[in-house]
């Protein structure tokens, strides 16, 4: 049952791939609740089906056990969207039509689908590439047009899977700002995959600890650090280095069971 | 400004990137230009080797008539309307043929890329029919269609119809994962995923189908026509034969590899055209 503030409850869910060399098992019976309009980061050592949760979340893949309660309040919004890690900005499409794909898709009036657009356009700074090809783009760029895209699709839920894992510091920085305000506007629940702990706790409310394979949950940490936060002052609080202390001391374990297991596998 | 110069420039101002950059790219502009001259004049050149050996006597003029003479046929079957109309009959024919059968060869390779079930029914059959040479069905082509213009539309259809697929296939199968989670997540249909999927996606190879194809279609157009045609450019190629006006000959070989050269050219407008967000000569 969904009770209260609860926007999505997971419940007892697991995911088993079968794969060459037998069954994998990805996600182990994975219980958590997430607040209407939190921020949810989890973090947790690679390959622990941290993506394969968020892709269970966002439908594209089947659980082989357990359910995952979301409460769809307004019918005529899309439940979720999704920011890959890759490149998953349509090659094909200028940077307006990107941004546009999922209200095109759901057949949204073209006279909002432009305002929103150029509203996205101009809260990402990517106004001036509107009828740019990706190609064109660096990926800071190319990320921004993803997240512009998530966003202009007003979903209930975003899900986004390590988006600036693949970007330099620098960027990912001005990025993790950029989000946050744009965030702060419209309050949308949010699951964030990290392997970051300083990302995780720059903007989550909560950061989830994950195991290592098969993932499960670990730990809660609350990260109430006040908002709007400006990510380089938050880093100097000492408030800050407690937290990513704890956060690492509860993944040190998991990192490097995980690595042990990859040695074994290795061998 | 000579090699040299440029080279003794270069050291000079090593470690003042500023001065180097602004003298260094004279050098590639000047040996691209060369380049370009030497593409231009080696062709002409060889023109220039063949007719002076007919004049000399070197050449057999009865099989290699001397340049000068083509080009006064060329010239006499231009001024005359005989060449531009058997062009445009000849190129009518393989656009229409050309159409026939790709705009089916798209849509039946997007399906099977798409589909399993369509790619377990249809790819055996594709496998075993596309290694046929053209040619050899032609004369059954004749018997079904006649002598007129749908056996031309027809044989050029096949031939077109194999390289699209093929292609579009592996247009669609080239296609990352991530678009297609990326249209499921954003609640795209069907058909939506179709079109602003799978086709653009698909496209840049699509396209190297095209180029393909069309070298296909020009190649049957000349064998349709040798055998059962009034009309065209590989008529005019047969009839010469048979009439022994072997500069005749030669006007339509030169018009055919004309054909060929503009379309390339055409093509390449086209891909920049409808794949501007590819770059590169096969886009």
């Amino acid at each position: 049952m969904l009770t209260g503030t609860d926007k999505i409850k997971i419940e007892g869910l697991s995911k088993v791939f079968s794969t060459g060399n037998g069954d994998v098992e990805a996600l182990h019976d994975v219980n958590l609740s997430i607040r209407q309009g939190e921020f949810c980061c989890i973090v947790g050592p690679s390959g622990g089906g941290k993506t394969t949760l968020l892709r269970i979340l966002g439908g594209l893949e089947e659980q082989s056990a357990g359910r995952v309660l979301i409460s769809h309040q307004d019918p005529r919004k899309p439940l979720n969207s999704m920011i890959f890690q890759e490149q998953s900005v349509f090659p094909w499409m200028t940077v307006e039509h990107n941004i546009g794909y999922g209200l095109r898709m759901r057949g949204v009036d073209r006279r909002t689908t432009r305002d929103t657009v150029q509203y996205y356009l101009a809260k990402t700074g990517l106004t001036r590439f509107a009828r740019s090809f990706p190609h064109q783009l660096s990926g800071g760029m190319k990320q921004r047009v993803s997240v512009a895209r998530a966003f202009a699709n007003d979903p209930e839920i975003l899900l986004m899977d390590e988006p600036f894992a693949a970007l330099d510091e620098q960027n990912k920085i001005l990025l993790q700002e950029e989000l946050l305000k744009i965030w702060e506007e419209s309050h949308k629940t949010v699951v964030f995959i990290t392997h970051s702990i300083d990302e995780a706790l720059v903007l989550g409310d909560r950061v989830v600890v994950m195991t290592a394979r098969p993932g499960q949950i670990k730990a809660n940490v609350p990260v109430e650090l006040p908002r709007p936060r400006s990510v380089y002052e938050l880093k100097a609080t000492p408030a800050y280095g407690q937290l990513a202390y704890r956060v690492w001391t509860l993944l040190r374990d998991e990192v490097l069971h995980a690595k042990e297991e990859e040695e074994a596998y290795s061998r | 400004m000579s090699e040299k110069a440029v080279a003794i420039r270069e050291v000079e101002s090593r470690g003042e990137a500023r001065v180097r950059t602004v003298h260094a790219p004279s050098r590639p502009s000047t040996s691209k230009a060369f380049e370009h001259a030497l593409s231009l004049l080696s062709p002409l050149l060889l023109l220039v080797i063949w007719e002076i050996l007919v004049r000399v006597g070197l050449l057999d003029s009865r099989f290699f008539p001397a340049p000068s003479g083509i080009a006064g046929t060329f010239w006499r079957l231009v001024s005359n309307g005989v060449l531009l109309t058997n062009v445009g009959i000849s190129l009518q024919r393989t656009l229409i043929g050309f159409l026939i059968g790709g705009v089916p060869g798209v849509i039946v390779g997007l399906s099977i890329g798409l589909f399993t079930p369509v790619r377990a029914a249809l790819w055996p059959s594709m496998g075993a029919l596309y290694p046929i040479p053209k040619i050899a069905i032609l004369p059954l082509v004749m018997l079904i269609f006649g002598l007129g213009e749908q056996s031309k539309w027809a044989i050029i259809a096949i031939g077109v119809f194999f390289p699209l697929v093929f292609n579009t296939v592996a247009g669609v199968l080239s296609i990352d994962k991530i678009y297609h989670d990326v249209g499921k997540n954003f609640g795209a249909s069907r058909l939506n995923r179709y079109l602003t999927i799978a086709l653009p996606g698909a496209l840049p190879l699509i396209l190297a189908g095209v180029r393909l194809g069309w070298g296909t279609a020009l190649l049957l157009m000349v064998t349709a026509e040798f055998v059962g045609a009034k009309s065209g450019v590989g008529y005019m190629i047969f009839q010469a034969w048979q009439s022994f006006s072997v500069e005749q000959m030669y006007v339509g070989i030169v018009v055919i590899s004309l054909l060929g050269y503009l379309s390339f050219l055409g093509l390449d407008w086209l891909s920049r055209l409808i794949v501007p967000w590819r770059t590169g000569p096969f886009a």
